[in-house]
C-alpha cells in the first residue's frame, strides 16, 4: 500500500478529515520551500501537494501564477523538484504528490519522469490540463511505477464522466468546488457535496475538495461530505511574504478547527 | 477516447471545469455545421455584412515586377473589419446564439481579433469582454480605442508576459469561471477540440472561393498557394480546399523576426530548435525552453507573434503537405512597401510575410505558372509602426 492509500486509512480509521496542503517549489527559493514543507507537516498538514512551476498555468488563480512565474525566474525546474523531493524524504514520509502542467511533464519525458519521480520519493502527480479523456497513456505509466495520477470532478461533471473518473480514479478525487481558478474566495459547497454523494455510491476513493478553501471556517464548511480539504493560494501567499511563522499558523488553525468539528 | 487529433496533433488538454463546455461547444457545431438554415444566415453576412466573396485579383504590376509565375491575391483585406477574422468570429457568434449564449469573450493579440468579435457582439446585440495583455494594449492603442466604440470591455491582463499567450490563458480562466453564460470566440485554429477544426471549417470559405475563381481567373490552373502562419487561421482556410492537391505547392510563411536566436523570432514549425508541446489545450508545435517553458516570441508583426501553431499544421508540417518557411522583418517591410508602390495596396504586416515570399518563389516560376497569395488583412493599423522603422515621423 502506498504512503499516501496508509494515510487516509489512517485518517479515516481515526474518523479524521484530511488537510492537503498546496506549496509551490522554489518559493521563496528552494531551501524556503524545504522550510515550508516542515512548517505543514510539523502544523498538520497529512498529504504535500508540491507545484511544478510553468509558465502558462491555465487552471491557478493570480497568487499561484505569481508564484510559479516567480518560482521559474529564481531558476526552478522539473528536474530540481525532483532534487527536493529526495530533499524532503531525508526528514518526512508525508505522502507528496507533484502538481504541474502536462508541458513541462512531457518536455521533460514522461516515462522517464515516472521512473525518476518514483526513485525521489514522490507518490504521484496531479495534472490540471490532462482530463479523463487525455489520460490513458499517463495512467498506464503511473501504475507501472505504483504512483498514483490524480482526477478530477466539478460541479459541472455530467453524471457519465463521474461514473467513468469512479471506475478510474486513484489515490483521491480532486474534487473542484468552484467553476473557476484557484483562489480564495467564499464558495457555496452546495454543488460540488452533491457531486461527491454521487462519487460516494460509486467508489471509496477518498474525496478532497479544493479551490477557494482559505480559513479554518472555510476548511470546516467544505470538508462537509469530504474526507480532505485542499488548501494552496493562502498558505502560498504567505511563504511568498516570506511569512512562514504565519502559514504555519493557518495550517495550524485549520487543522485544529477539522479535527474539533469532527470530534 | 482522445477526440479532435490531426495525426498525433491536437486533443483536448484542458481542466476539468471546461470538458463540460467543450463537449457541448462540440454537440453545437456538429449539429450545426451542415445545417442548412445555419449555413444559409452565415452566407447572409458573410454577402451582405463582410462582403464576400472577396476578390482574387491578377497583380499584373507584381507579376511584371518579379517577370515569372502570374501572381493573383486573395483579397481578404477588403472584409469588413479589415481581415479574415471576420469569417470566424461570424461563424461563432452565429453559433453562441444558437447555443442561448448572451455574451462572448476573446483574446487578442494586435486587436484583429478582438476588433471583430466586438464588432459581431455589437451586431448580434451581445455583451463582450476581450482580453488583451497590457503590454500589447500600450502598443495597439487605436485598436483598443476601436473594441470600446464598438461596445466591448478590453480587460487588461498583467500577468506573465503581458502579451497574447497570457492573454489566451486569462480569457480561459474567465471562460472556466463563466461557462454558463459565456462564449469564448478564439481567434486562430488553435485550442482544444473543436476549436481548431470550427475555425478551419470557417476559415475554409478563403480556399473554396479561390478554387472557383482561378477557374475564371486562370482556367483552373494553381501551381503556388502562399498564406502567413501566426496560429494559422488564414493559412489552414486557404490550404485545407488544397490538401489533396499534390499539384498545387503550399507555403506556410511565419515570422523569423530578427534572428534565428531563441526568442528572436515567432517560428514554430520552421524552426528546428522547436519541438511538440501543449499549450493553451493542444498538443502541437510550440516554442519552448529547455525547461518547457513557453518562451515569449518576436515578430515585427502583432498578429503573427504567437508561440503556439494549430495542430493540423503541425500535421501538415509532419506530412509534408505545407512548407513551412520564414521570413524576417526586414523582408517583411520590404515587401509591404512593394505592394504599396507595384499595386496601391496597403497590406498588413502579417500578410507581408507571405508577399515576402515571393522573393524566393518566383525566380524559380514559370510565366505560364500561377500564384495565389493569400492576403489576410489591410496594413492601416500598421503605418505608424512601419514610419518608425522607416525612421519618419508622423
Amino acid at each position: 500500500m502506498s504512503r499516501l492509500q496508509n494515510k487516509f486509512n489512517e485518517l479515516q480509521s481515526g474518523n479524521k478529515k484530511g488537510l492537503v496542503i498546496y506549496l509551490t517549489a522554489g518559493i521563496p527559493n528552494a531551501d524556503g520551500t524545504l522550510e515550508a514543507v516542515k512548517a505543514a507537516v510539523d502544523n498538520g498538514a497529512d498529504v504535500i501537494e508540491l507545484g511544478i512551476p510553468f509558465s502558462d498555468p491555465m487552471a491557478d488563480g493570480p497568487v499561484i501564477q505569481a508564484a510559479s512565474y516567480e518560482a521559474i525566474q529564481k531558476g526552478m525546474t522539473l528536474k530540481k523538484v525532483l532534487e527536493l523531493v529526495r530533499e524532503i524524504r531525508k526528514f518526512t514520509q508525508v505522502p507528496i504528490l507533484g502538481m504541474g502542467y502536462i508541458n513541462v511533464m512531457l518536455n521533460y519525458g514522461f516515462e522517464k519522469l515516472a521512473v525518476d519521480a518514483k526513485t525521489a520519493g514522490l507518490d504521484g502527480f496531479i495534472i490540471p490540463d490532462v482530463p479523463h479523456e487525455e489520460s490513458g497513456d499517463m495512467k498506464k505509466v503511473c501504475k507501472e511505477q505504483g504512483l498514483h495520477l490524480v482526477e478530477f470532478v466539478t460541479p459541472g461533471t455530467t453524471d457519465q464522466r463521474i461514473s467513468e473518473t469512479c471506475t478510474t480514479a486513484d489515490g483521491f478525487i480532486y474534487c473542484v468546488s468552484v467553476n473557476g481558478v484557484t483562489g480564495v474566495r467564499k464558495i457555496d459547497y452546495s454543488p460540488i457535496n452533491k457531486v461527491i454523494e454521487h462519487v460516494k455510491k460509486q467508489t471509496d476513493i477518498p474525496c478532497a475538495v479544493g479551490f477557494g478553501i482559505g480559513s479554518p471556517e472555510a476548511a470546516v464548511d467544505a470538508a462537509q461530505r469530504a474526507d480532505a480539504v485542499i488548501v494552496g493560494s493562502a498558505v502560498v501567499r504567505l511563504v511568498m511574504e516570506n511569512k512562514l511563522d504565519e502559514a504555519g499558523k493557518l495550517i495550524g488553525d485549520i487543522r485544529h478547527a477539522l479535527d474539533k468539528k469532527v470530534n | 477516447m482522445s477526440k479532435g487529433r490531426f495525426g498525433k496533433y491536437g486533443g483536448q488538454y484542458v481542466p476539468e471545469i471546461v470538458m463540460p463546455v467543450l463537449t457541448e461547444l462540440e454537440a453545437a457545431y456538429e449539429k450545426y455545421k451542415n445545417d442548412l438554415e445555419f449555413l444559409a444566415e452565415l452566407r447572409k453576412y458573410y454577402v451582405e455584412y463582410a462582403g464576400r466573396p472577396t476578390l482574387l485579383y491578377y497583380a499584373e504590376k507584381l507579376t511584371k515586377h518579379y517577370g515569372g509565375a502570374k501572381i493573383f491575391l486573395k483579397r481578404e483585406d477588403l472584409l469588413h473589419t479589415g481581415a479574415h477574422k471576420i469569417n470566424n468570429a461570424l461563424g461563432q457568434v452565429l453559433l453562441a446564439k444558437r447555443m442561448g449564449k448572451n455574451r462572448v469573450i476573446a483574446e487578442t493579440g494586435a486587436g484583429q481579433h478582438g476588433v471583430a468579435t466586438a464588432t459581431v457582439a455589437a451586431l448580434f446585440g451581445m455583451e463582450c469582454k476581450v482580453f488583451m495583455g497590457a503590454v500589447d494594449m500600450e502598443r495597439q492603442k487605436l485598436n483598443v480605442f476601436r473594441m470600446k466604440l464598438l461596445g466591448a470591455e478590453v480587460v487588461p491582463v498583467t500577468t506573465g508576459t503581458s502579451t497574447l499567450k497570457d492573454a489566451t490563458s486569462e480569457a480561459i480562466r474567465y471562460w472556466a469561471a463563466h461557462i454558463e453564460d459565456a462564449h469564448y470566440i478564439i481567434g486562430s485554429a488553435v485550442g482544444p477540440h473543436p476549436y481548431p477544426t470550427m475555425v478551419r471549417d470557417f476559415q475554409s470559405v478563403i480556399g473554396k472561393e479561390i478554387r472557383e475563381q482561378i477557374k475564371e481567373e486562370a482556367g483552373g490552373r494553381l501551381d503556388y498557394l502562399i498564406a502567413c502562419v501566426g496560429g494559422g487561421s488564414n493559412a489552414i482556410g486557404t490550404f485545407y480546399e488544397f490538401r489533396n492537391d499534390e499539384s498545387v505547392k503550399k507555403f506556410g510563411v511565419e515570422a523569423a523576426g530578427r534572428g534565428p536566436a531563441v526568442g528572436d523570432n515567432a517560428q514554430t514549425l520552421s524552426n528546428p530548435e522547436s519541438r511538440p508541446g501543449v499549450l493553451h489545450g493542444a498538443y502541437s508545435y510550440l516554442a519552448q525552453d529547455e525547461d518547457g517553458q513557453v518562451i515569449e516570441v518576436y515578430s515585427i508583426s502583432a498578429g503573427l507573434d504567437y508561440p503556439g501553431v494549430g495542430p493540423e499544421h503541425a500535421m501538415f508540417h509532419e506530412e509534408g503537405i505545407v512548407k513551412y518557411v520564414g521570413i524576417n522583418d526586414k523582408e517583411a517591410i520590404d515587401a509591404f512597401q512593394l505592394l504599396c508602390r507595384e499595386e496601391g495596396i496597403i497590406p498588413a504586416v502579417e500578410s507581408s510575410h507571405a508577399l515576402a515570399y515571393l522573393e524566393k518563389l518566383m525566380p524559380n516560376t514559370k510565366k505560364d505558372e500561377v500564384v495565389v497569395v493569400t492576403l489576410s488583412g489591410r496594413g492601416d493599423k500598421d503605418v505608424q509602426q512601419v514610419a518608425k522603422v522607416l525612421g519618419e515621423e508622423i
